[in-house]
């Protein structure tokens, strides 16, 4: 279980997480929500230990993530990027194949090249997008490359930063459905950032929201529905008007 | 109040560059700390060592023949003046190997290879590849600047050497076609004047400018801002960097070397 508590994040004045406490149990599907700057990608990467917390604690399975071995601990995380962030001088199955290549858990040129194509298989890509660059791949080929990448290693914990964030509705709808399927065929714990509410609907076994530097809500996306939480409602159905300012 | 500002502006810039330095000397200990531990990039070392020292041949050549010639017509014309023309091939000979080699192709390389170096790596940066690698169990430091950093320590006196004996080319070229040199004469003067440690203070010289300047490459890439912006000022700020920190190695290592 990821358990976070009272943590905070600022930079300069801006004090972007002013007292996160959530918890994420093992095998759980979890995305949070929140508008634009509101903190979920530095959320996550204080989670990763991209970012380092001000205050507060962050634990794995009851450890401490700042106190443990940091590749042992990284091996456990696939992380899908806004932007895909491929590796532009590689070819997509080195790509995909970038752990298998190198570390503990080094395989043969061949070996993680077999395990790449299959990854990209997994991924709705055909074998022949292997050997070309990321630069020659449309955006939803791309996020296709990067959730492949993510769970080449099959980890047990799987991050997805706006994944469907500049695709068009029905490549969104592919990616949430493969999303949806690896995180349950993998019995992985997800953590998904988005504010794309067909997101949230396709992936989501609970739902956070994050506002104002804290977690605002939680609960299940059927309770997200119900809710009669004046952020929860303004940030589902889109409007305006509420307690969320529009102009941030 | 008023009548303080400016010695606050200048205490606030004086922090600033100290500060500034203590960045780069943090980065450079990491590089170097890296350096001497497994895993080593291999692929990524022999890529830069491509990149770096192979393509940079041409700018170096070019540089240097054109800065012998250049100086074979200053020495001659100049040493005119007291009747010491028959000077040209020693001081094209110490004039490269000692300083114009080394600190031309120094600040070549810091031209082409630190912007090069800095815009790679800042746009990773922005584009997140470089979060990206951390999520891989990857070190950036380890796997971007380390193999850099050797291939530009490893390579550039090499372009020095190569640099050297194209500028002393031109000289001759210059003193025999223009100036009327005997070919013969003028070669054994040049072997004749230059001693070893002429060559290899020039060498180590250039091994220093190479670590310095893909240092300030991959140290500005790594701490580029944000958008094109951000990336076009860490390059900026790179080729700066490593050319002055060039200029004000080359005095103090001139000085250690040749002051006593």
């Amino acid at each position: 279980m990821i358990a976070l508590r009272q943590v905070t994040r600022s930079f300069g004045r801006n004090a972007v997480l002013r007292g996160v406490s959530l918890d994420i149990p093992s095998g759980q599907s979890m995305v949070i929500i929140g508008g634009s700057g509101t903190g979920k990608s530095v959320l996550l990467k204080c989670i990763l230990g991209l970012v380092r917390p001000d205050g507060g604690t962050i634990t794995l399975d009851g450890q401490d993530v700042t106190k443990v071995e940091r590749d042992a601990f990284l091996a456990r995380f696939g992380m899908l990027f806004q932007g895909g962030a491929l590796f532009d001088s590689m070819r997509v199955w080195e790509n995909v194949a970038f752990r298998l290549l190198r570390g503990g858990a080094k395989q043969s040129k061949a070996q993680a090249r077999d395990r790449a194509i299959e990854k990209l298989r997994r991924v709705g890509l055909t074998p022949d997008v292997a050997d070309l660059y990321p630069a020659e791949l449309s955006g939803g080929m791309q996020k296709r490359v990067g959730l492949a990448r993510a769970i080449a290693a099959e980890p047990e914990i799987i991050f997805f930063d706006e994944p469907t964030t500049g695709l068009d509705p029905i490549m969104a709808g592919v990616i949430n459905a493969l999303i949806r399927e690896i995180v349950t065929e993998m019995g992985a714990t997800a953590i998904t950032i988005t504010h794309d509410m067909s997101s949230v609907r396709a992936i989501a076994d609970r739902v956070a929201m994050l506002h104002a530097g804290v977690i605002q809500w939680t609960g299940s996306v059927g309770e997200m529905d119900a809710t009669s939480d004046p952020y929860v409602q303004q940030f589902i159905h889109g409007r305006a008007e509420g307690p969320i300012a529009a102009i941030r | 109040m008023s009548l303080l500002a400016p010695v606050a502006g200048l205490g606030r810039a004086t922090l600033g560059l100290l500060a500034a330095l203590g960045r780069i000397a943090f980065f450079a200990g990491q590089v170097l700390s890296h350096m001497l531990r497994p895993p080593f990039y291999l692929r990524e070392f022999l890529h830069a060592v491509m990149q770096i020292g192979w393509f940079s041949l041409p700018v170096v050549g070019m540089t240097a023949v054109f800065t012998g010639g250049a100086l074979a017509l200053q020495i001659y014309s100049g040493g005119a003046r007291f009747n010491a023309e028959l000077v040209v091939p020693n001081i094209v000979a110490i004039g490269m190997v000692r300083e114009l080699g080394p600190v031309l192709g120094g600040l070549m390389v810091a031209a082409r290879v630190a912007s090069s170096i800095a815009a790679e790596i800042g746009t990773m940066k922005v584009t997140e590849q470089i979060d990206a690698l951390v999520t891989l169990s990857t070190n950036p430091i380890k796997y971007l600047a380390v193999p850099r950093v050797a291939a530009a320590t490893l390579t550039v006196p090499v372009l020095v050497a190569v640099g050297d004996a194209i500028g002393i080319a031109g000289g001759w070229l210059v003193g025999v076609n223009r100036l009327g040199f005997n070919s013969a004469t003028y070669l054994q003067s040049t072997v004749n004047f230059l001693e070893g440690w002429d060559i290899v203070s020039g060498l180590i010289k250039g091994a220093v400018f190479g670590f310095i300047v893909a240092l300030m490459g991959c140290y500005h890439g790594m701490t580029s801002g944000r958008g094109a912006q951000g990336v076009g000022q860490a390059t900026k700020s790179a080729v700066v960097a490593a050319s002055v920190m060039i200029l004000a190695t080359n005095y103090l290592l001139t000085g250690l070397f040749f002051t006593s």
